[in-house]
Protein backbone atom coordinates (compact mmCIF):
# COMPACT_ATOMS: atom_id res chain seq x y z
CA UNK A 1 0.00 0.00 0.00
CA UNK A 2 1.85 3.67 -0.85
CA UNK A 3 3.18 5.73 1.47
CA UNK A 4 -0.23 8.50 1.68
CA UNK A 5 -1.60 5.38 3.98
CA UNK A 6 -0.47 6.90 7.12
CA UNK A 7 -3.49 7.02 9.82
CA UNK A 8 -5.16 10.38 10.10
CA UNK A 9 -3.22 11.53 7.17
CA UNK A 10 -5.78 12.68 4.29
CA UNK A 11 -5.88 11.01 1.05
CA UNK A 12 -6.33 12.77 -1.57
CA UNK A 13 -6.69 11.51 -5.37
CA UNK A 14 -7.58 12.79 -8.15
CA UNK A 15 -10.02 11.68 -10.26
CA UNK A 16 -7.16 11.09 -13.16
CA UNK A 17 -5.76 8.66 -11.48
CA UNK A 18 -9.16 6.79 -9.89
CA UNK A 19 -9.84 6.81 -13.60
CA UNK A 20 -6.50 4.96 -14.09
CA UNK A 21 -6.98 2.92 -10.99
CA UNK A 22 -10.63 1.53 -12.34
CA UNK A 23 -8.76 1.16 -15.99
CA UNK A 24 -7.97 -2.56 -14.43
CA UNK A 25 -11.78 -3.32 -14.58
CA UNK A 26 -12.26 -5.52 -17.26
CA UNK A 27 -15.63 -6.62 -18.97
CA UNK A 28 -15.90 -10.03 -17.99
CA UNK A 29 -16.93 -11.00 -21.67
CA UNK A 30 -14.66 -9.12 -24.06
CA UNK A 31 -11.72 -9.21 -21.34
CA UNK A 32 -9.70 -6.36 -23.66
CA UNK A 33 -11.71 -4.04 -23.01
CA UNK A 34 -12.07 -1.98 -19.84
CA UNK A 35 -14.93 -0.18 -18.03
CA UNK A 36 -14.16 2.80 -19.45
CA UNK A 37 -13.12 1.74 -23.18
CA UNK A 38 -16.92 0.59 -23.21
CA UNK A 39 -17.97 4.08 -21.74
CA UNK A 40 -19.99 2.01 -18.96
CA UNK A 41 -18.06 3.69 -16.67
CA UNK A 42 -20.07 7.09 -16.38
CA UNK A 43 -18.31 9.24 -13.41
CA UNK A 44 -16.24 8.62 -10.86
CA UNK A 45 -15.39 11.44 -7.82
CA UNK A 46 -14.05 11.60 -4.02
CA UNK A 47 -16.36 12.47 -1.91
CA UNK A 48 -15.20 14.95 0.89
CA UNK A 49 -15.48 12.09 3.38
CA UNK A 50 -13.47 9.99 0.78
CA UNK A 51 -16.23 7.88 0.04
CA UNK A 52 -15.45 7.02 -3.74
CA UNK A 53 -18.32 7.67 -5.57
CA UNK A 54 -18.83 5.66 -9.00
CA UNK A 55 -21.46 6.10 -11.46
CA UNK A 56 -21.95 2.96 -14.18
CA UNK A 57 -24.60 2.13 -16.97
CA UNK A 58 -25.68 -1.11 -18.22
CA UNK A 59 -24.80 -1.80 -21.94
CA UNK A 60 -28.12 -3.79 -22.31
CA UNK A 61 -30.71 -4.04 -19.85
CA UNK A 62 -30.09 -7.67 -19.19
CA UNK A 63 -26.80 -6.98 -19.12
CA UNK A 64 -25.18 -10.66 -16.89
CA UNK A 65 -22.07 -8.72 -15.81
CA UNK A 66 -23.11 -5.90 -14.19
CA UNK A 67 -22.98 -7.50 -10.50
CA UNK A 68 -19.50 -8.97 -11.63
CA UNK A 69 -18.20 -5.34 -12.50
CA UNK A 70 -19.56 -3.79 -9.38
CA UNK A 71 -18.00 -6.30 -6.97
CA UNK A 72 -14.65 -5.73 -9.24
CA UNK A 73 -14.91 -1.91 -9.30
CA UNK A 74 -15.16 -2.23 -4.85
CA UNK A 75 -12.33 -5.09 -5.08
CA UNK A 76 -9.66 -2.47 -7.39
CA UNK A 77 -10.61 0.55 -5.44
CA UNK A 78 -10.40 -1.74 -2.12
CA UNK A 79 -6.67 -2.79 -3.41
CA UNK A 80 -5.69 0.92 -3.68
CA UNK A 81 -6.99 1.60 -0.29
CA UNK A 82 -9.99 2.78 -0.92
CA UNK A 83 -12.26 0.91 1.25
CA UNK A 84 -15.58 3.23 1.33
CA UNK A 85 -16.74 3.12 -1.98
CA UNK A 86 -20.32 3.63 -3.45
CA UNK A 87 -21.49 2.64 -6.92
CA UNK A 88 -24.49 4.26 -8.51
CA UNK A 89 -26.16 2.18 -12.06
CA UNK A 90 -27.93 4.65 -14.17
CA UNK A 91 -30.31 4.31 -16.79
CA UNK A 92 -30.19 7.79 -18.48
CA UNK A 93 -28.98 8.64 -20.99
CA UNK A 94 -29.22 4.94 -22.30
CA UNK A 95 -25.77 3.76 -22.94
CA UNK A 96 -24.96 3.57 -26.63
CA UNK A 97 -21.49 2.31 -28.37
CA UNK A 98 -20.95 5.75 -29.54
CA UNK A 99 -19.68 6.16 -26.14
CA UNK A 100 -16.59 3.25 -26.92
CA UNK A 101 -13.36 5.34 -26.76
CA UNK A 102 -11.06 5.06 -30.27
CA UNK A 103 -8.92 3.05 -28.12
CA UNK A 104 -11.31 0.77 -27.21
CA UNK A 105 -12.69 0.03 -30.65
CA UNK A 106 -8.74 -0.49 -31.85
CA UNK A 107 -8.54 -3.17 -28.92
CA UNK A 108 -11.75 -4.99 -30.23
CA UNK A 109 -10.57 -5.12 -34.05
CA UNK A 110 -7.28 -6.90 -32.69
CA UNK A 111 -9.28 -8.74 -30.44
CA UNK A 112 -10.94 -10.30 -33.39
CA UNK A 113 -14.19 -8.21 -33.11
CA UNK A 114 -15.01 -5.82 -35.97
CA UNK A 115 -15.88 -2.73 -33.62
CA UNK A 116 -19.04 -0.27 -33.89
CA UNK A 117 -18.95 1.63 -36.71
CA UNK A 118 -19.38 5.36 -36.31
CA UNK A 119 -21.09 5.95 -39.13
CA UNK A 120 -23.31 2.87 -39.74
CA UNK A 121 -23.51 3.52 -43.72
CA UNK A 122 -20.05 2.29 -43.73
CA UNK A 123 -18.98 -1.09 -44.95
CA UNK A 124 -18.20 -3.53 -41.51
CA UNK A 125 -14.68 -5.11 -41.97
CA UNK A 126 -13.79 -8.17 -41.56
CA UNK A 127 -11.34 -8.14 -38.73
CA UNK A 128 -9.13 -10.45 -40.23
CA UNK A 129 -8.41 -9.63 -43.72
CA UNK A 130 -10.04 -6.26 -43.38
CA UNK A 131 -12.31 -7.17 -46.57
CA UNK A 132 -15.47 -4.88 -46.82
CA UNK A 133 -17.82 -7.81 -47.69
CA UNK A 134 -19.77 -9.76 -45.32
CA UNK A 135 -23.20 -11.27 -44.46
CA UNK A 136 -25.14 -11.73 -41.40
CA UNK A 137 -25.67 -14.78 -40.12
CA UNK A 138 -27.27 -14.22 -36.93
CA UNK A 139 -28.66 -10.57 -35.45
CA UNK A 140 -27.77 -12.12 -31.93
CA UNK A 141 -24.26 -13.46 -31.08
CA UNK A 142 -23.02 -15.11 -27.93
CA UNK A 143 -22.90 -12.03 -25.84
CA UNK A 144 -26.51 -9.10 -26.11
CA UNK A 145 -23.93 -6.87 -27.78
CA UNK A 146 -22.77 -8.49 -30.67
CA UNK A 147 -23.77 -9.86 -33.81
CA UNK A 148 -22.60 -12.92 -35.52
CA UNK A 149 -21.12 -12.27 -39.46
CA UNK A 150 -19.23 -14.72 -42.46
CA UNK A 151 -16.88 -12.49 -44.08
CA UNK A 152 -17.14 -12.72 -48.13
CA UNK A 153 -13.12 -12.99 -48.85
CA UNK A 154 -11.40 -15.00 -46.20
CA UNK A 155 -14.80 -17.03 -45.21
CA UNK A 156 -14.03 -16.48 -41.68
CA UNK A 157 -16.99 -16.10 -39.15
CA UNK A 158 -16.88 -13.23 -36.92
CA UNK A 159 -18.63 -11.23 -34.37
CA UNK A 160 -19.26 -7.51 -35.12
CA UNK A 161 -20.02 -5.82 -31.85
CA UNK A 162 -23.48 -4.29 -32.58
CA UNK A 163 -24.38 0.34 -33.30
CA UNK A 164 -27.21 1.09 -30.39
CA UNK B 1 -50.23 -0.10 -2.82
CA UNK B 2 -49.25 2.94 -4.84
CA UNK B 3 -50.74 3.48 -8.38
CA UNK B 4 -47.35 3.81 -9.61
CA UNK B 5 -46.10 0.73 -7.56
CA UNK B 6 -48.97 -1.62 -9.51
CA UNK B 7 -48.03 0.23 -12.74
CA UNK B 8 -44.46 -0.82 -13.33
CA UNK B 9 -45.87 -4.33 -11.85
CA UNK B 10 -47.93 -4.47 -14.54
CA UNK B 11 -44.87 -3.30 -17.21
CA UNK B 12 -42.56 -5.53 -15.30
CA UNK B 13 -44.80 -8.57 -15.45
CA UNK B 14 -45.02 -8.90 -19.26
CA UNK B 15 -41.55 -9.06 -19.03
CA UNK B 16 -40.68 -11.64 -16.84
CA UNK B 17 -43.25 -14.24 -18.11
CA UNK B 18 -42.22 -13.64 -21.62
CA UNK B 19 -38.99 -14.29 -20.62
CA UNK B 20 -39.66 -17.29 -18.85
CA UNK B 21 -41.54 -18.56 -22.36
CA UNK B 22 -38.69 -17.50 -24.01
CA UNK B 23 -36.34 -19.60 -21.49
CA UNK B 24 -38.17 -22.76 -21.59
CA UNK B 25 -36.97 -23.20 -25.51
CA UNK B 26 -33.42 -22.94 -24.88
CA UNK B 27 -31.94 -25.68 -26.41
CA UNK B 28 -34.56 -26.26 -28.67
CA UNK B 29 -34.74 -24.02 -31.66
CA UNK B 30 -34.48 -24.87 -35.20
CA UNK B 31 -31.06 -24.10 -35.37
CA UNK B 32 -28.27 -22.53 -33.35
CA UNK B 33 -28.29 -18.78 -34.26
CA UNK B 34 -31.89 -18.91 -33.44
CA UNK B 35 -30.69 -20.37 -29.80
CA UNK B 36 -28.78 -17.77 -29.19
CA UNK B 37 -31.38 -15.29 -30.29
CA UNK B 38 -34.03 -16.63 -28.64
CA UNK B 39 -31.15 -16.75 -25.54
CA UNK B 40 -30.56 -13.17 -25.34
CA UNK B 41 -34.41 -11.68 -25.99
CA UNK B 42 -35.48 -13.39 -22.43
CA UNK B 43 -32.20 -12.03 -21.13
CA UNK B 44 -33.53 -8.46 -22.22
CA UNK B 45 -36.50 -8.67 -20.88
CA UNK B 46 -35.54 -10.07 -17.79
CA UNK B 47 -33.17 -7.44 -17.56
CA UNK B 48 -36.19 -4.78 -17.79
CA UNK B 49 -38.56 -6.88 -15.39
CA UNK B 50 -35.31 -6.90 -13.15
CA UNK B 51 -35.19 -3.01 -13.31
CA UNK B 52 -39.09 -2.67 -13.04
CA UNK B 53 -39.85 -4.39 -10.00
CA UNK B 54 -36.42 -3.28 -8.15
CA UNK B 55 -38.35 0.11 -8.95
CA UNK B 56 -41.34 -1.24 -7.62
CA UNK B 57 -40.12 -2.40 -4.46
CA UNK B 58 -38.42 0.76 -3.97
CA UNK B 59 -42.09 2.56 -4.52
CA UNK B 60 -43.61 0.56 -2.15
CA UNK B 61 -41.08 0.80 0.18
CA UNK B 62 -42.48 -2.50 2.40
CA UNK B 63 -39.41 -4.42 2.63
CA UNK B 64 -40.32 -6.80 -0.38
CA UNK B 65 -37.11 -7.21 -3.17
CA UNK B 66 -37.36 -7.42 -6.31
CA UNK B 67 -37.31 -11.52 -5.82
CA UNK B 68 -39.59 -11.69 -3.74
CA UNK B 69 -42.44 -9.89 -6.38
CA UNK B 70 -41.13 -12.19 -8.65
CA UNK B 71 -41.03 -14.94 -6.68
CA UNK B 72 -43.72 -14.80 -4.27
CA UNK B 73 -46.74 -13.44 -6.02
CA UNK B 74 -49.35 -15.88 -6.81
CA UNK B 75 -50.81 -16.09 -9.92
CA UNK B 76 -54.08 -14.00 -9.23
CA UNK B 77 -51.18 -11.08 -8.07
CA UNK B 78 -49.73 -11.25 -11.77
CA UNK B 79 -50.92 -8.57 -14.12
CA UNK B 80 -49.16 -9.20 -17.52
CA UNK B 81 -51.32 -9.62 -20.63
CA UNK B 82 -52.27 -12.92 -21.98
CA UNK B 83 -50.30 -12.94 -24.74
CA UNK B 84 -47.24 -13.41 -23.31
CA UNK B 85 -48.33 -16.38 -21.11
CA UNK B 86 -49.33 -18.83 -24.15
CA UNK B 87 -47.38 -21.78 -24.45
CA UNK B 88 -44.15 -22.40 -27.12
CA UNK B 89 -45.88 -24.47 -29.28
CA UNK B 90 -43.63 -24.73 -32.15
CA UNK B 91 -41.36 -22.10 -33.71
CA UNK B 92 -44.02 -20.33 -35.47
CA UNK B 93 -46.01 -19.86 -32.73
CA UNK B 94 -42.83 -18.25 -30.56
CA UNK B 95 -42.03 -16.02 -33.63
CA UNK B 96 -45.76 -15.21 -33.86
CA UNK B 97 -45.92 -13.96 -30.08
CA UNK B 98 -42.49 -12.19 -30.17
CA UNK B 99 -44.04 -10.13 -33.51
CA UNK B 100 -46.98 -9.09 -31.94
CA UNK B 101 -45.91 -8.21 -28.50
CA UNK B 102 -42.75 -6.65 -30.09
CA UNK B 103 -44.91 -4.52 -32.29
CA UNK B 104 -46.56 -3.71 -29.01
CA UNK B 105 -43.59 -2.88 -26.88
CA UNK B 106 -41.56 -0.75 -29.43
CA UNK B 107 -44.56 1.76 -29.54
CA UNK B 108 -45.17 1.31 -26.18
CA UNK B 109 -41.50 1.93 -24.59
CA UNK B 110 -40.77 5.08 -26.89
CA UNK B 111 -43.80 6.89 -25.28
CA UNK B 112 -42.43 5.87 -22.02
CA UNK B 113 -39.20 7.24 -22.69
CA UNK B 114 -40.94 10.73 -22.27
CA UNK B 115 -42.62 9.53 -18.80
CA UNK B 116 -42.30 12.29 -16.08
CA UNK B 117 -40.61 9.52 -14.06
CA UNK B 118 -37.26 9.63 -14.42
CA UNK B 119 -36.77 6.37 -13.53
CA UNK B 120 -39.02 4.89 -15.78
CA UNK B 121 -38.12 6.74 -18.56
CA UNK B 122 -34.78 5.79 -18.30
CA UNK B 123 -35.53 2.49 -18.44
CA UNK B 124 -37.95 2.81 -21.45
CA UNK B 125 -35.40 4.46 -23.33
CA UNK B 126 -33.04 1.35 -22.81
CA UNK B 127 -36.12 -0.58 -23.53
CA UNK B 128 -36.59 1.27 -26.60
CA UNK B 129 -33.49 0.36 -28.32
CA UNK B 130 -33.74 -3.45 -27.93
CA UNK B 131 -37.50 -3.88 -28.44
CA UNK B 132 -36.92 -2.11 -31.82
CA UNK B 133 -33.83 -4.78 -32.18
CA UNK B 134 -36.10 -7.73 -31.19
CA UNK B 135 -38.91 -6.48 -34.08
CA UNK B 136 -36.24 -6.62 -36.71
CA UNK B 137 -35.65 -10.07 -35.60
CA UNK B 138 -39.40 -11.40 -35.69
CA UNK B 139 -40.36 -9.18 -38.54
CA UNK B 140 -37.78 -10.97 -40.35
CA UNK B 141 -38.96 -14.28 -39.36
CA UNK B 142 -42.65 -13.50 -39.64
CA UNK B 143 -41.58 -12.54 -43.40
CA UNK B 144 -39.55 -15.97 -44.02
CA UNK B 145 -41.89 -18.28 -42.36
CA UNK B 146 -45.08 -16.96 -44.54
CA UNK B 147 -42.88 -16.43 -47.82
CA UNK B 148 -41.12 -19.63 -47.09
CA UNK B 149 -42.81 -23.35 -47.59
CA UNK B 150 -46.12 -24.29 -47.53
CA UNK B 151 -45.84 -25.98 -44.03
CA UNK B 152 -43.87 -23.08 -42.73
CA UNK B 153 -46.65 -20.76 -43.97
CA UNK B 154 -49.55 -22.63 -42.85
CA UNK B 155 -47.98 -22.90 -39.63
CA UNK B 156 -47.52 -18.90 -39.25
CA UNK B 157 -51.19 -18.81 -40.12
CA UNK B 158 -51.82 -21.13 -37.67
CA UNK B 159 -49.92 -19.21 -34.69
CA UNK B 160 -51.77 -15.91 -35.76
CA UNK B 161 -55.34 -17.39 -35.84
CA UNK B 162 -54.23 -18.95 -31.78
CA UNK B 163 -52.73 -16.19 -30.68
CA UNK B 164 -54.84 -12.87 -32.41
CA UNK B 165 -57.53 -13.38 -29.55
CA UNK B 166 -54.88 -11.61 -27.17
CA UNK B 167 -54.59 -8.64 -29.33
CA UNK B 168 -57.58 -6.15 -28.16
CA UNK B 169 -56.06 -6.64 -24.67
CA UNK B 170 -52.84 -4.75 -25.26
CA UNK B 171 -54.65 -1.59 -26.16
CA UNK B 172 -57.39 -1.92 -23.98
CA UNK B 173 -56.95 0.80 -21.28
CA UNK B 174 -57.97 0.38 -17.75
CA UNK B 175 -58.46 3.09 -14.98
CA UNK B 176 -55.03 2.68 -13.79
CA UNK B 177 -53.32 3.48 -17.25
CA UNK B 178 -55.87 6.30 -17.53
CA UNK B 179 -54.87 7.68 -14.22
CA UNK B 180 -51.37 7.13 -15.50
CA UNK B 181 -51.75 9.09 -18.79
CA UNK B 182 -53.07 11.85 -16.68
CA UNK B 183 -50.09 12.30 -14.33
CA UNK B 184 -47.73 11.75 -17.14
CA UNK B 185 -46.25 8.93 -15.81
CA UNK B 186 -47.78 6.64 -18.16
CA UNK B 187 -48.98 6.37 -21.53
CA UNK B 188 -52.68 4.98 -22.45
CA UNK B 189 -52.39 2.02 -24.39
CA UNK B 190 -55.54 2.96 -27.04
CA UNK B 191 -52.97 5.37 -28.48
CA UNK B 192 -50.42 2.78 -29.02
CA UNK B 193 -53.16 1.03 -31.80
CA UNK B 194 -52.52 3.00 -34.85
CA UNK B 195 -48.97 2.84 -35.09
CA UNK B 196 -49.11 -0.99 -34.16
CA UNK B 197 -51.52 -1.95 -36.90
CA UNK B 198 -49.42 0.08 -39.54
CA UNK B 199 -46.43 -2.43 -38.25
CA UNK B 200 -48.04 -5.23 -37.83
CA UNK B 201 -49.72 -4.74 -41.56
CA UNK B 202 -46.55 -4.07 -43.17
CA UNK B 203 -44.84 -7.09 -42.21
CA UNK B 204 -47.66 -9.16 -42.78
CA UNK B 205 -48.06 -8.13 -46.51
CA UNK B 206 -44.74 -8.94 -47.01
CA UNK B 207 -45.01 -11.44 -45.37
CA UNK B 208 -48.12 -13.04 -47.77
CA UNK B 209 -50.12 -13.51 -44.29
CA UNK B 210 -53.81 -12.51 -42.99
CA UNK B 211 -54.75 -11.17 -39.93
CA UNK B 212 -57.25 -13.28 -38.24
CA UNK B 213 -59.56 -10.41 -36.68
CA UNK B 214 -62.57 -11.64 -36.71
CA UNK B 215 -62.85 -14.17 -33.64
CA UNK B 216 -63.42 -13.65 -30.21
CA UNK B 217 -61.27 -11.98 -28.11
CA UNK B 218 -59.75 -12.77 -24.70
CA UNK B 219 -58.75 -10.71 -21.53
CA UNK B 220 -58.49 -9.98 -18.09
CA UNK B 221 -54.63 -9.98 -17.47
CA UNK B 222 -54.51 -6.80 -16.12
CA UNK B 223 -56.53 -7.63 -13.55
CA UNK B 224 -55.16 -11.32 -12.57
CA UNK B 225 -57.57 -13.80 -14.31
CA UNK B 226 -55.36 -15.62 -16.51
CA UNK B 227 -55.23 -18.43 -18.66
CA UNK B 228 -54.85 -22.25 -17.49
CA UNK B 229 -51.18 -21.31 -19.13
CA UNK B 230 -49.83 -18.97 -16.49
CA UNK B 231 -50.24 -21.37 -13.27
CA UNK B 232 -48.04 -23.95 -15.08
CA UNK B 233 -45.68 -21.52 -15.75
CA UNK B 234 -45.12 -19.83 -11.98
CA UNK B 235 -45.42 -23.74 -10.85
CA UNK B 236 -41.90 -24.10 -12.31
CA UNK B 237 -40.50 -20.26 -12.21
CA UNK B 238 -41.35 -20.19 -8.34
CA UNK B 239 -40.50 -23.98 -7.13
CA UNK B 240 -37.46 -23.47 -5.74
CA UNK B 241 -38.11 -20.17 -3.59
CA UNK B 242 -41.71 -22.03 -2.47
CA UNK B 243 -39.76 -25.18 -1.47
CA UNK B 244 -36.44 -23.53 0.07
CA UNK B 245 -37.61 -20.43 0.93
CA UNK B 246 -35.01 -17.59 1.34
CA UNK B 247 -32.55 -19.73 -0.74
CA UNK B 248 -29.53 -17.55 -1.78
CA UNK B 249 -27.39 -18.63 -5.10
Amino acid sequence: MDAAFVPGVAVVTSALSLRKILGEVVDPEIPVLTIADLGILRKVEEAADGTIRVTITPTYSGCPAMDHLRAEIERVLGEHGHDRVAITTVFAPAWTTDWMTSEGRTKLEKYGIAPPRQDPTEEILCPRCRDDGSRLVSEFGATACKALRVCSSCGEPFDHFKEI
Amino acid sequence: MSRLHEYLIRLADDNLILSQRLSEYISRAPELEEDLAVANIALDHLGVAMHLLSYAAEVQGDGRTADDLAFLRSEREYTNVLLVEQPNVDFAHIIARQFLFDAYQTGLWQALAASNDETLAGVAAKAAKEAAYHLRHSSGWMIRLGDGTAESHDRAQAALATLWRFVDELFAGDDLDAEMAATGYGVAPEELRSEWDHRVDSTLTAATLQRSEDGYQRSGGRNGFHTEQLGHLLGEMQWMQRSYPGLQW
